[in-house]
């Protein structure tokens, strides 16, 4: 402790605003965490358990109860694919991605680390926006890599197949086909936005990363609850997750836009507004924690 | 504050409230029904007394409204269109339903749709609607009418037409046009007695309605007819005469009232071709022909788009049309040339003039005609229902199309074998597969059978682009080996070679040699790189063929003519507005709550003087539960400072460097660091390092990892890592994650991060808290000497003797109100008193007060209180000691520590 010697002046001159926790740190920060290695070590295992199980249990029936996704799923990697999706879209992406985004804030107010960054400074609009970013960035990386490796496991276990559409004989040729799953990935990424939005908002108003990301979860079931309630009518249009499934109108011969284009529309509304809500209130914010 | 409050409440309420405004529905009002049995007289000679069930709804609006006559399929009542009754009465008509004789609880045979009976009582019907008051007249005796229903009720609906000139415009649906040619058809266009029977569908209708005899309620004369055909298979005469006079076809050319013709796209026993001859059998007034998905053979009912269209017909026809139409001078050869039955009002409300002629009614018949097909897209996913869309022309093309595309087809002679017995058969749709053939079009798949060896198929080239066959493809075949019966079907062969039938239809030829013939009317796409395949099949479950076993050999001359009519468009499926509504309602929420969201950062706005490292002036804030944290705090700190920040737990210490550091909002008040006013995110924050309340690391990565990603998030320019690393003084455990550090090491490491920039102006918050007395005495020398630079250090802490032993200043605060402010020399040191701690305290006082050099003496137990004036300690003591007062101990008096003590006390 031989003190400071050498440059006397301070940082100041030297501070950009715009330099201030680039994309590249954040991502850094959250790539070391375990909570990152876990969600994607689940998600990449993921489709080589569910070969497993259709290996160990046989390929599903075609009798008349089985959803259509499900007595199609061993009929190739295409099949494989969209089934994993078809199982893992209503609840392991919603939580890989309401993970990422409901705890990026939160777990910093957590560690007590938040006041330090804003201190800085970082602008606090700026730091939502590189945050949300980041945490964007991982959940599409999340989502992205379950359709990846369950392409890959379908490959090597159930070998290269056409898409067989659910419920028929027909199948799609190879170039529509990956079309269409592109397209799929592109819509439940769209759709998993309002999710990412609605945890982001969570996560800048409390200081607790489960309540954020549980309560994302949470209010996704609730809406899943309320969509199960078919006397609301069209009101259940609205519901955040109603069109949570409207992907499956892909993997029919012919590609039905509507409901994704209904879908996509409702949950580019929602984040909006989630994420205005998120910035307005942490720009006023007490940061107390 | 509320204002804001407000807009974000407002702003994400205002998706959901667009939505709920819709949903406000009135309730529908109730429909008035009486049920009645009308008595009519038919027959050929006008001798049947007969009562038919009726039931009529009364038009919602009141008044006297058009009336419309429901009419029902066969083997069906007047129950079965109570409903449709009920909405059509809701839209301000009057509805008349009856059960048609022989069905229901009305009396008399089932004739078919005969011109002798049902159309007679439908006449009488009309004459019994003339007289209600609830029903609008055309003239007199002559009510303003229509007439709709499915299948029997369609057949009805145009021979009403056709012999009653009071009807004014009319709906059939899924109905023939000619039952010889529906029971008996030929592909080959040489009419029902050349025609293949239809066993099945045949069998189903004239059957349907045995009880305990044969014929149940059939007419004798038409059951005995149907027993004689189904016996051999094929047509007398007779019957082809008997159901013709039962057919529009019969009539074809003496219907003139506008007509809309929905047929079924999934219909076996009435198919596209049937709505075709209807097309063309009426004359001189508009016509409308609709393809939609259901039929006979099921299919989606598109229940909801029939009824719009037929309410819209007649709305149209019924409302409007006739009023204008009667207002012209069209009475023409057409009007005179129908009225069969002889006792035809006077009417001009039926009475357009054939031919087209270009009255003032044309131009909105010319816009009524037009040709609508129903296209099924894929599932929506939201609703499971296939997507159905319309695609629309100006005008009815026919079954050839407006154009026609040759695609040469390629296949040799082929022979094919008719079994035995006519068995067993191949299978495309049968009475009662219904749901199985209307899902056909997004495939249960593999229910239609070519049985081996019995069919002859013909394909084109792969599609370089999409067809879309409008109508009925043409193909010449030619068949060796004697008359063949053959049943012509179409396949769409997919890329891999999978054939799907493009529809469960097929259409049944007699032919001998060569032979044109028309395939199954439809509405289907061959995608690019599909082929189209025409198959030639020698049996077919729902068809009569010969028994007698055969080989023929089976060509086709020349291409597949296929019908196409660009006119017919599809518009975009309409999108609800708020799919592109919502996204800018959620974008324009966004931007007010956002933009309104700005009040607070507004506040404080002048700058000070940029050489002081701190200003604080009137700084407050109340916490939200109503904490008065920091009352009206003013102070300042000067360069090359050590100030210290002393105040006992909760005087508001901590709430001040929160501000300090931008985290939180005061109400009131400003801070300036170099002049610079301080708000959350201000970069004058960049001169300043802090460590308010703890350390805040990132648990999984190392120390010198935590450190290192902040200075780069921090922006700054070069960090002074070393140096900093030195203070943290963590040797090797720097590179472990720092979840595993004592509370001491974090503190240490936090107070590096502070440092890391050499910040201009350094705060730091209970520092020593964790430290060991070694540390503690390095941190002391290491702020001191920080400070010796020039620049500044503020710390806080509720310890005394730390201020005292590190600071230059202090600044003293209490329940959030500053209480002292100073150099510690002036307000922690003894400020020229002494306590002597005596038990003598009266002595003291006398032998004190006469001292020289002593300004004031009083109590102060256990001793007493002396101000020196230019006297020193030692000369008091003396004096004391002199005087015999005994003295316990001398300490020099500190107003500070007193009144901190007590604070401390009290806040303890």
């Amino acid at each position: 402790m031989n003190g400071f010697v050498g440059d006397q002046r301070s940082g100041d001159r030297a501070y950009r605003a715009r330099r201030t926790l680039p994309l590249r740190v954040e991502a850094v920060r959250q790539l070391r965490r375990r909570r990152t290695w876990i969600t994607f070590a689940v998600l990449l295992a993921l489709p080589w358990v569910l070969a497993a199980a259709f290996k160990i249990g046989g390929s599903p029936s075609a009798d008349a109860n089985t959803p259509g996704l499900v007595s199609v799923a061993t009929a190739g990697a295409l099949n494989f694919t969209a089934f994993t999706l078809f199982a893992s879209a209503g609840f392991l992406l919603v939580v890989a991605v309401a993970l990422f985004c409901g705890d990026t804030v939160a777990s910093e107010a957590g560690w007590a680390s938040l006041r330090y960054l804003l201190a800085a400074p970082v602008p606090r609009t700026r730091l939502l926006r590189q945050k949300l970013i980041v945490a964007l960035a991982y959940a599409a990386l999340a989502v992205v890599s379950l359709p990846t490796m369950a392409m890959i496991t379908g490959i090597y276990v159930f070998g290269w197949a056409r898409l067989r559409v659910p419920g028929g004989d027909a199948a799609l040729p190879n170039g529509t086909a990956l079309t269409r799953m592109l397209i799929i990935v592109g819509y439940i990424l769209a759709s998993e936005l309002l999710v990412a939005a609605l945890a982001f908002l969570l996560s800048v108003a409390t200081d607790s990363p489960l309540g954020a990301v549980g309560g994302a979860v949470g209010l996704v079931i609730l809406s899943n609850i309320i969509d199960a309630v078919t006397a609301l009518g069209h009101w259940r249009e609205f519901l955040p997750t109603h069109w949570m499934f409207a992907w499956t109108d892909a993997l029919q011969p012919h590609l039905e836009w509507t409901g994704m284009l209904k879908g996509a529309s409702l949950s580019a509304s929602y984040a909006t507004v989630f994420i205005a809500l998120a910035v307005r209130r942490f720009r006023n914010k007490d940061v107390v924690s | 504050m509320m204002r804001g409050r407000w807009a974000a409440i407002v702003g994400a309420m205002a998706v959901p409230a667009v939505g709920i405004t819709w949903a406000l529905l009135p309730g529908e009002p109730r429909v008035r029904a009486s049920e009645q049995r009308i008595a009519v007289v038919d027959g050929p000679r006008d001798d049947r007394h007969v009562g038919l069930d009726t039931t009529f709804f009364a038009p919602a609006g009141g008044g006297r409204a058009p009336a419309v006559l429901l009419a029902h399929g066969f083997g069906g009542s007047k129950d079965d269109t109570r409903a449709e009754a009920e909405r059509l009465a809701r839209h301000g008509y009057a509805v008349l339903t009856w059960s048609a004789r022989g069905f229901g609880r009305s009396e008399g045979e089932i004739t078919l749709d005969s011109p002798d009976y049902d159309v007679k009582d439908v006449r009488q019907l009309i004459d019994w609607l003339a007289r209600r008051p609830e029903v609008r007249l055309d003239g007199p005796g002559d009510p303003r009418v229509g007439v709709a229903g499915q299948s029997y009720g369609g057949g009805i609906s145009l021979l009403a037409a056709a012999y009653d000139r009071r009807v004014d415009a009319i709906a059939p649906q899924i109905t023939w046009y000619d039952l010889a040619g529906s029971l008996f058809p030929d592909a080959t266009g040489r009419g029902a007695a050349n025609g293949v029977f239809k066993k099945v569908w045949a069998g189903v209708f004239f059957t349907g309605g045995a009880s305990s005899t044969a014929c149940g309620r059939f007419l004798p004369s038409l059951c005995a007819m149907y027993q004689k055909v189904a016996e051999t298979g094929r047509p007398t005469p007779e019957a082809i005469a008997t159901l013709r006079r039962s057919s529009p076809s019969s009539v074809a050319g003496r219907i003139h009232v506008p007509t809309l013709l929905v047929q079924g796209q999934s219909d076996s026993l009435f198919p596209l071709d049937q709505a075709d001859g209807n097309a063309r059998a009426v004359t001189g007034a508009p016509v409308k022909v609709v393809w939609f998905q259901g039929g006979h053979d099921g299919g989606d009912p598109e229940t909801s788009r029939i009824h719009g269209l037929v309410t819209g017909w007649f709305d149209h026809y019924l409302k409007d049309g006739p009023a204008r139409a009667s207002s012209g001078p069209t009475q023409g050869a057409g009007g005179s040339a129908q009225a069969p039955g002889g006792s035809t009002q006077a009417s001009g409300a039926s009475a357009q003039a054939p031919g087209g002629s270009t009255q003032a009614s044309g131009a909105s018949a010319q816009a009524s005609n037009g040709f609508t097909v129903t296209r099924t897209g894929g599932i929506d996913s939201s609703t499971q229902r296939v997507v159905v869309t319309a695609a629309t022309a100006r005008r009815y093309s026919g079954l050839s199309g407006t154009a026609r595309r040759a695609l040469p087809l390629d296949g040799q002679e082929q022979t094919i074998q008719n079994p035995a017995g006519g068995s067993p058969a191949s299978i495309s749709t049968l009475p009662g597969l219904g749901a199985l053939g209307g899902v056909s079009g997004f495939g249960t798949g593999g229910a239609q059978l070519d049985m081996p060896g019995q069919s002859a198929a013909f394909d084109t080239e792969p599609l370089g682009a999409p067809v879309q066959l409008t109508g009925s493809a043409r193909v010449r075949v030619r068949v060796a080996g004697g008359l063949a019966t053959l049943f012509a079907k179409v396949y769409d062969v997919g890329p891999d070679g999978q054939a799907e039938p493009a529809r469960r239809l097929v259409a049944p030829l007699n032919v001998a040699g060569a032979a044109d013939v028309a395939l199954p009317a439809m509405d289907h796409r061959f995608d690019t790189g599909h082929r189209i395949r025409v198959v030639f099949s020698t049996t077919d479950m729902g068809f009569a063929s010969p028994a007698r076993p055969a080989s023929y050999r089976v060509s086709v001359d020349g291409p597949l003519t296929v019908p196409v009519d660009p006119a017919l468009r599809t518009p975009a499926t309409p999108l609800p507005w708020w799919v592109w509504g919502f996204p800018a309602i959620a974008g324009t929420a966004a931007v007010a709550l956002v933009a309104t969201g700005r009040g607070r950062r507004r506040r404080g706005g002048e700058r000070g003087d940029a050489a002081v490292p701190l200003e604080i002036s009137g700084l407050t804030k109340r916490y939200k539960n109503g904490h008065l944290a920091v009352d009206d705090l003013s102070f300042r700190v000067e360069p090359g400072q050590v100030c210290g920040l002393l105040g006992p737990n909760g005087a508001g210490k901590t709430t001040t460097l929160r501000m300090l550091m931008g985290l939180i909002h005061p109400d009131a008040g400003q801070i300036r660091i170099f002049g610079e006013p301080v708000r959350p995110g201000a970069p004058v924050l960049a001169r300043l390092g802090s460590f308010v309340e703890g350390p805040g690391f990132l648990p999984h990565l190392s120390g010198r990892d935590n450190l290192e990603l902040y200075w780069k998030a921090a922006g700054r320019g070069e960090a002074h890592m070393d140096e900093a690393l030195r203070i943290a003084g963590l040797g090797d455990a720097i590179r472990r994650p720092v979840r595993t550090y004592s509370q001491g090491m974090r503190q240490r490491l936090a107070i590096a991060q502070a440092m890391l920039g050499l910040p201009d102006l350094l705060v730091l918050d209970e520092p020593t808290n964790g430290l060991d007395p070694p540390q503690i005495a390095e941190m002391r020398e290491v702020l001191v000497r920080y400070a010796a630079e020039g620049r500044t250090v503020i710390i806080s802490s509720h310890l005394l003797a730390e201020v005292e032993q590190t600071c230059t200043d202090v600044v003293v605060m209490h329940r959030g109100t500053l209480v002292a402010a100073g150099p510690v020399s002036e307000i922690a040191g003894h400020d020229g008193s002494i306590l002597i701690g005596t038990s003598e305290v009266d002595r003291a006082m006398s032998v004190l007060t006469t001292l020289e050099g002593v300004h004031a003496v009083e109590p102060y137990a256990p001793g007493v209180l002396v101000r020196l004036d230019g006297s020193a300690p030692s000369v008091v003591v003396a004096a004391l000691v002199t005087a015999g007062v005994p003295v316990d101990r001398v300490t020099p008096h500190r107003r500070l520590e007193d009144a901190f003590l007590t604070l401390i006390g009290e806040g303890s």
